[in-house]
């Protein structure tokens, strides 16, 4: 069923009792011409244009908990295409483009607001990093201006503009950047896999790789042994877990990132902005609350909470930047398993073993990438070839020495 | 997170500086036939979901090199060693 505003109406004077679920709960059928592992942003999106742009329709998504639970929605909902590096850049702008379009697309409302995104920057030296990056983004045909302190002012009277360790100096402002209800974006990808043909089912984890004569043939589950012609993997931070069971290594290690939000306040940040002295990003939700995150914690984990240096930490970056945060209090926290890559760009690769595909390593920029991300994991498994806004993302770019190092910050497991 | 650090006792984790896994292994040539280890040991990591062996500097304090065996899962910590006993 299609959603309208006549669906809303008749529905609306039936009492709402009526709505079909959004998608099936399918039990798995013993093969499939695609097995894409991983229900969140990434592993439906890419289901999706499977469908809707390969006709592939013989596709199941299999996500060991319940639908978009993972990153998809744990993140802090930015959108924004302001990458420095060729290799990137296109890829990020594509993603904009479709969020542009996004909802008219899968007729879902994922309340994508292009609210604008600014990155301040506090010294000469940021100022030239900042203007470097607009014009690289320009010169790709990207949206970017440089603001001075003054044009910051007019937009965030409310930041601290009298600190003296920090002065902001101007910021580099993308219009088209913004925010996007991240549910949403998972239950609209889910809802337009589906009503094309596409097994999404919940809480069936994997839990081996069958592979024969060097070829993966099929997975072992919690819902039993499942076939298929091609695997594909989407699943974050546990990309590690999966490939190891294909007997292979990644160039990735998982580390837990943590988001806030606050108690709900009348409209007082109508834009994301970014503190350039401390990792500090936020941006205020249609509820009221002030979603914001910072760095990761540093060291290793699987367990999707974080300890408490890193939440002062964050909190202290806010309050240096917004004064008037310290009177707020946090709602809740959480975190979420980052799959960080050696070089803080993605992988959306085929790997050695045949029919298996891997896209993974999205540090934590994974979100604003999730319709480009399955637009090319999709064409890459439908077609075999890499797509080219892709082309830089390959497995083997650590060992031909073709990182991408968008932050310029060497080989180490916790960058962005 | 409270790392028992071997010479000043048990502290707050922000007191350390955690460098990585710490089962990596430095090849010892730097021919071009050793590329492949170069690049097991730079980039590739095992990345456990359980107990993980890492390096850690106290910087905060003593400023010794440590080898911590810490679960992922849970952020246990089961031992603390000195890098240097380990000969590491």
């Amino acid at each position: 069923m299609r959603y309208s505003v006549f669906s809303l109406l008749r529905n609306a004077l039936s009492g709402h009792r009526h709505w079909p679920p959004a998608w099936r709960e399918p039990n798995p059928k013993p093969d499939y011409d695609v097995v894409i592992v991983g229900g969140g942003g990434h592993g439906l999106s890419t289901a999706y244009y499977l469908a809707r742009e390969h006709d592939i329709r013989n596709v199941a998504v299999l996500e060991k908990s319940w639908l978009g639970s993972g990153n998809i929605g744990r993140n802090t909902t930015i959108i924004r295409s302001n990458y420095l590096l060729p290799g990137n850049n296109p890829f990020y702008e594509f993603s904009l483009k479709l969020w542009e379009g996004l909802e008219q697309d899968f007729n879902f409302n994922a309340m994508v607001s292009q609210r604008g995104i600014v990155n301040l920057f506090h010294s000469d030296a940021q100022r030239d990093a900042a203007a470097r990056r607009g014009n690289a983004m320009r010169l790709h045909g990207v949206d970017a201006e440089l603001l001075d302190r003054d044009g910051v002012r007019r937009i965030l009277p409310f930041l601290d503009f009298h600190n003296g360790r920090f002065p902001i100096m101007g910021g580099l402002l993308q219009r088209r950047g913004g925010t996007v209800r991240h549910d949403a974006v998972a239950w609209g990808y889910a809802r337009g896999a589906d009503s094309r043909g596409v097994d999404i089912i919940q809480n069936c984890e994997v839990t081996g790789i069958r592979i024969e004569d060097g070829r993966a043939v099929g997975v072992e589950t919690t819902k039993g042994y499942i076939g298929c012609r091609k695997l594909a993997l989407a699943a974050a931070g546990n990309s590690t877990d999966l490939t190891n069971m294909a007997g292979l290594k990644l160039p990735i290690e998982s580390h837990v990132l943590q988001a806030f939000v606050t108690e709900g306040l009348k409209p007082y940040l109508d834009m994301v902005v970014t503190f350039g002295m401390g990792h500090f990003y936020m941006s205020q939700s249609d509820k009221g609350g002030l979603v914001f995150g910072g760095d990761i914690d540093g060291y290793n984990s699987y367990a999707r909470r974080g300890n408490m240096p890193t939440v002062e930490h964050v909190i202290e970056g806010g309050v240096a930047l917004i004064p008037g945060l310290s009177r707020i209090r946090v709602l809740r926290s959480w975190g979420g398993i980052m799959d960080m890559s050696m070089d803080g760009s993605p992988i959306i690769d085929a790997t050695p073993v045949d029919g298996l595909y891997l896209n993974c390593g999205w540090c934590y920029g994974g979100f604003k990438a999730t319709p480009a991300s399955g637009w090319c994991f999709a064409h890459l498994i439908a077609t075999g070839q890499t797509h080219k806004l892709a082309a830089a993302y390959r497995l083997d770019r650590f060992r031909r020495g073709a990182t991408i190092d968008e932050r310029g910050a060497g080989a180490q497991p916790n960058l962005h | 997170m409270l790392i028992d650090c071997p010479y000043c006792g048990e502290r707050l984790s922000e007191e350390f500086t955690i460098l990585g896994d710490a089962t990596k292994q430095r090849p010892a040539g730097s021919a071009a036939s050793d590329m492949d280890a170069w690049y097991d040991y730079v980039f590739l990591r095992d990345n456990p979901k359980g107990r993980h062996r890492e390096y850690w500097q106290h910087t905060g304090g003593c400023r010794a090199w440590l080898v911590v065996d810490r679960d992922t899962l849970t952020h246990q910590v089961y031992g603390v060693t000195a890098a240097r006993d380990l000969g590491a």
